[in-house]
C-alpha cells in the first residue's frame, strides 16, 4: 500500500514544527533565520509559505509517476513501491535534469559545493520503511500534516470536503496533478491564490518524452534498411556507370 | 634554432584575452563550485554552457553527418571536396561540447556514469550515448586523414573495409540525438513558452539541424577559403544553398503549421519579451532563406556567406528560447550569465576556431585543385584518386 501526506492548509498554524523535525532528520542546521527562508532550497527541505493570512506547506510531491526519475540519465531517483521517490548522491553526475523536469520546482542544488549532491524530500522513506511515520507527521502539534496510505487519506480529504463545504476549496490538489502525487493538499482558497502551479497537465510528464523515445527501435531499423538500401541503388548506379565507361 | 616571439596581431590580442579569462573562469569552476561560477539557480538550473555550449555545439556540428550522408550514402559525389571540412568541424564540435559538458555537470568525473548506470526512460541518457558513440564515429572517420598524412597504408584499408555501416550508423545516430535534444524539452510543458512547445520539438530540432549544417559547411568554407588562401568552392556551395533553401522552407512550413495547429498565433500579439525574440528567430530564419532563392545571391561570395550566417545565427537564437528564454516566464525567474560563463563559452569557441586553423594547415583536410594532388595519393597508396575522410570500398577502381 503506497504511503502519503495529507497537508491541510486549513487546520496549519504556521509554528514551524515541521521544519525543525524535517532538518533534524536530515541532519541540517536549523535556526531563526533558516526559519524565516520561505522557499525550499538545499538546506531546507520543506517549508512553510505565508500567503496573507494562509499559511502554506511545500515539500516534494514524491509523483506516483515522477518527471525526475523518467529523466535521470543515471537511474539515481527512484520510486519506491512504498511510495517515496529516493535519490542516490553516488550515481548523481549532476546534469540536473530532474530540476529542470520538475513541475513542482521542487529538487535544490548543492550550488556552493565542490562536491555537489541534489536535494529533496525522500517522504522518510528510512522512517516509513520501518513502520514510523515520517518525521513531519508526528511534529505536527495539530494534524494538519497527515502521513499514511494514500488511499486512505484521499477518502478522508473528500470527507472532509464534503463535511465542512464551505470552509474547503473544493478540490484536492495532488489527486491528478502530473498523474497524482504522495502529498496531497486541501485549503480554503483555490490554490493558486496560494502560489500553486495550477498548469501541471493531468497526464503523467513521463509519457510526454516516452512516447517520443519508444520510437528509437522503429527509427534505428528503419532507418538502417533505408539508408543501407539507398547506398545500394546509388552504389550499383555508379558501378554501371563506370563499367558503361570501360566497355566504351 | 632561435625561438621568436609570434607576431602580435589584433587577432591574437583577443584570442589571448579570452582565452585567459576562461582559464579564469575556469579556476572559479574548479575552486567556488557552480555557483561562484554561474548565475544559475534551484528555479533555473540550466544555463548557456546547455544553451549555448550544447545545444547550439551539438547542432553546428551537423554538417559531418549531412555531408557524409549527401556524398556516400545518396552519393552525390561533387561535394566530395567540402566533406573533410565538415567532419573535421563535426569532430571538432563535438570534443568541444564534450569540454562544455565538464564545466556544465555538478559531478564531471562521473561524465561515466550514463554508460554504466541505465535507464532506457531517460532522453539525457539516449543522448549521452548517442553521442558517446558518434564521437567515435566521428573519430573513425577523421583517422583517414591522419593515415593520409603519415603515410598509414594498412590502416588505411581497415578503415576502408568498415566505411559503409560506419557512415550508416554515424547518420542514425546523428538522427536520434539531434532530435532527441528536442525531445529533452517535452517534459517541460507547464514551463516552455507555447510559441516553443510544441509535440513536434524532436522533428523541428532535427531539420533545423541538418539546415544549420549547411550553413556552418557554407560558414566554414568561407572562412577556410580566407585563412588559407584557397579558391572558394562557389558553385558547390551555392547548389548547396539550394538545398539549404529548400530545406529551411520546409522547416518553417512545418512550424507555421504547427503554430496553426496548436492554436498560438494570438500570442504574438502579446507585446512581451518572449514575442520579439520570437519574431527575431524566425526573421533571422526567413530572411536568408528568402534570399538563397535568388541566384545572384547565392553566386555572390559575400551575400552567401552573409545569408549563412543569418541562418546560423537563427538556429542559435532558436536553441537560446528554447533552451533558456522560453523557460523563464515559466521557471518565475531571471537568468542572465554570469561572466564566468560566457567567458568559458567564448574560450571554447576559440578554442576550436584555433584547432580547426591548426589541423587545416597541418593535415589534408582541404583538397588540393591541382591534378597531381590526388593522384600522388592514389600512386604512394594503390587508394583511390580521392582523397576523402571516409571512402566506400566499392569506389575502389
Amino acid at each position: 500500500m503506497p504511503k502519503a501526506i495529507l497537508y491541510d492548509s486549513t487546520l496549519c498554524i504556521g509554528c514551524r514544527a515541521c521544519e525543525g523535525a524535517c532538518a533534524e532528520r536530515w541532519g541540517l542546521p536549523y535556526n531563526d533565520k533558516i526559519a524565516n527562508e520561505e522557499r525550499i532550497s538545499a538546506h531546507k527541505l520543506t517549508t512553510i509559505e505565508v500567503h496573507g493570512d494562509k499559511f502554506v506547506r511545500r515539500l516534494c510531491m514524491n509523483c506516483l509517476q515522477p518527471a525526475c526519475v523518467s529523466v535521470c540519465p543515471v537511474g539515481a531517483l527512484e520510486k519506491t513501491a512504498l511510495g517515496p521517490v529516493t535519490y542516490d548522491s553516488e550515481k548523481c553526475m549532476g546534469c540536473r535534469y530532474c530540476m529542470q523536469a520538475c513541475p513542482f520546482q521542487v529538487p535544490s542544488y548543492e550550488w556552493s559545493s565542490r562536491l555537489p549532491r541534489m536535494r529533496k524530500c525522500d517522504m522518510c522513506y528510512d522512517r516509513q520503511s520501518h513502520g514510523k511515520p515520517t518525521a513531519c507527521a508526528e511534529a505536527c502539534p495539530v494534524g494538519a500534516t497527515k502521513n499514511g496510505d494514500r488511499d486512505a487519506l484521499v477518502a478522508e480529504a473528500r470527507q472532509r470536503i464534503a463535511e465542512r463545504p464551505d470552509q474547503y476549496y473544493h478540490r484536492v490538489y495532488g489527486l491528478s496533478e502530473a498523474g497524482g502525487t504522495s502529498v496531497l493538499y486541501l485549503s480554503a482558497v483555490p490554490f493558486e491564490q496560494i502560489g500553486f502551479r495550477t498548469n501541471v497537465p493531468e497526464e503523467p510528464l513521463p509519457m510526454l518524452t516516452w512516447r517520443v523515445l519508444e520510437l528509437l527501435p522503429d527509427v534505428v531499423s528503419t532507418g538502417s534498411v533505408l539508408l543501407g538500401g539507398i547506398w545500394w541503388i546509388t552504389n550499383r548506379r555508379a558501378e554501371v556507370a563506370k563499367n558503361d565507361g570501360r566497355r566504351r | 634554432m632561435t625561438l621568436r616571439m609570434p607576431k602580435i596581431t589584433v587577432w591574437r590580442a583577443i584570442f589571448a584575452a579570452i582565452m585567459l579569462s576562461g582559464l579564469y573562469a575556469t579556476y572559479l569552476r574548479i575552486f567556488y563550485g557552480l555557483g561562484g561560477s554561474t548565475n544559475l539557480s534551484d528555479r533555473f538550473p540550466w544555463g548557456i554552457w546547455i544553451g549555448f555550449d550544447i545545444l547550439c555545439g551539438v547542432g553546428l556540428a551537423a554538417g559531418g553527418f549531412t555531408l557524409v550522408a549527401i556524398v556516400h550514402i545518396f552519393a552525390v559525389e561533387r561535394y566530395k571536396p567540402i566533406l573533410r571540412p565538415a567532419i573535421l568541424t563535426a569532430f571538432l564540435g563535438y570534443t568541444l561540447v564534450v569540454v562544455g559538458l565538464l564545466f556544465d555537470l555538478g559531478r564531471p568525473e562521473r561524465l561515466w556514469h550514463p554508460l554504466v548506470m541505465w535507464n532506457p526512460h531517460s532522453v539525457m541518457f539516449e543522448v549521452a550515448w548517442c553521442v558517446t558513440l558518434y564521437s567515435t564515429v566521428l573519430f573513425l572517420e577523421f583517422l583517414p586523414v591522419v593515415f593520409e598524412k603519415f603515410g598509414w597504408h594498412r590502416p588505411m584499408e581497415w578503415i576502408h573495409r568498415i566505411s559503409v555501416p560506419l557512415m550508416i550508423v554515424g547518420v542514425l545516430l546523428s538522427t536520434l540525438h539531434q532530435s532527441s535534444l528536442g525531445t529533452l524539452f517535452l517534459i517541460v510543458p507547464e514551463k516552455l513558452y507555447p510559441l516553443w512547445y510544441s509535440p513536434l520539438l524532436p522533428l523541428l530540432f532535427y531539420i533545423s539541424a541538418i539546415g544549420v549544417g549547411l550553413a556552418m559547411t557554407i560558414f566554414e568554407s568561407w572562412h577556410s577559403s580566407r585563412a588559407f588562401g584557397r579558391a572558394l568552392e562557389l558553385p558547390l556551395l551555392a547548389s548547396m544553398a539550394r538545398v539549404l533553401a529548400v530545406l529551411m522552407s520546409v522547416y518553417l512550413w512545418i512550424r507555421v503549421l504547427d503554430m496553426t495547429h496548436r492554436q498560438v498565433w494570438g500570442l504574438l500579439a502579446r507585446n512581451r519579451i518572449e514575442t520579439w525574440l520570437f519574431a527575431l528567430e524566425i526573421a533571422l530564419m526567413v530572411i536568408p532563406t528568402i534570399l538563397l532563392y535568388r541566384a545572384p545571391i547565392r553566386l555572390n561570395p559575400h551575400s552567401l556567406y552573409f545569408c549563412s550566417v543569418m541562418i546560423v545565427l537563427g538556429f542559435v537564437a532558436n536553441r537560446l528560447n528554447v533552451g533558456i528564454t522560453g523557460l523563464e516566464a515559466g521557471s518565475g525567474t531571471h537568468y542572465i550569465p554570469k561572466w564566468s560563463e560566457v567567458a568559458v563559452t567564448l574560450a571554447i569557441c576559440a578554442a576550436g576556431f584555433a584547432v580547426f586553423r591548426i589541423v587545416g594547415q597541418y593535415f589534408p583536410i582541404f583538397e588540393t585543385h591541382s591534378p597531381e594532388g590526388p593522384e600522388q595519393i592514389g600512386a604512394a597508396g594503390n587508394l583511390p584518386a580521392s582523397s576523402l575522410a571516409v571512402d566506400v570500398p566499392a569506389t575502389m577502381p
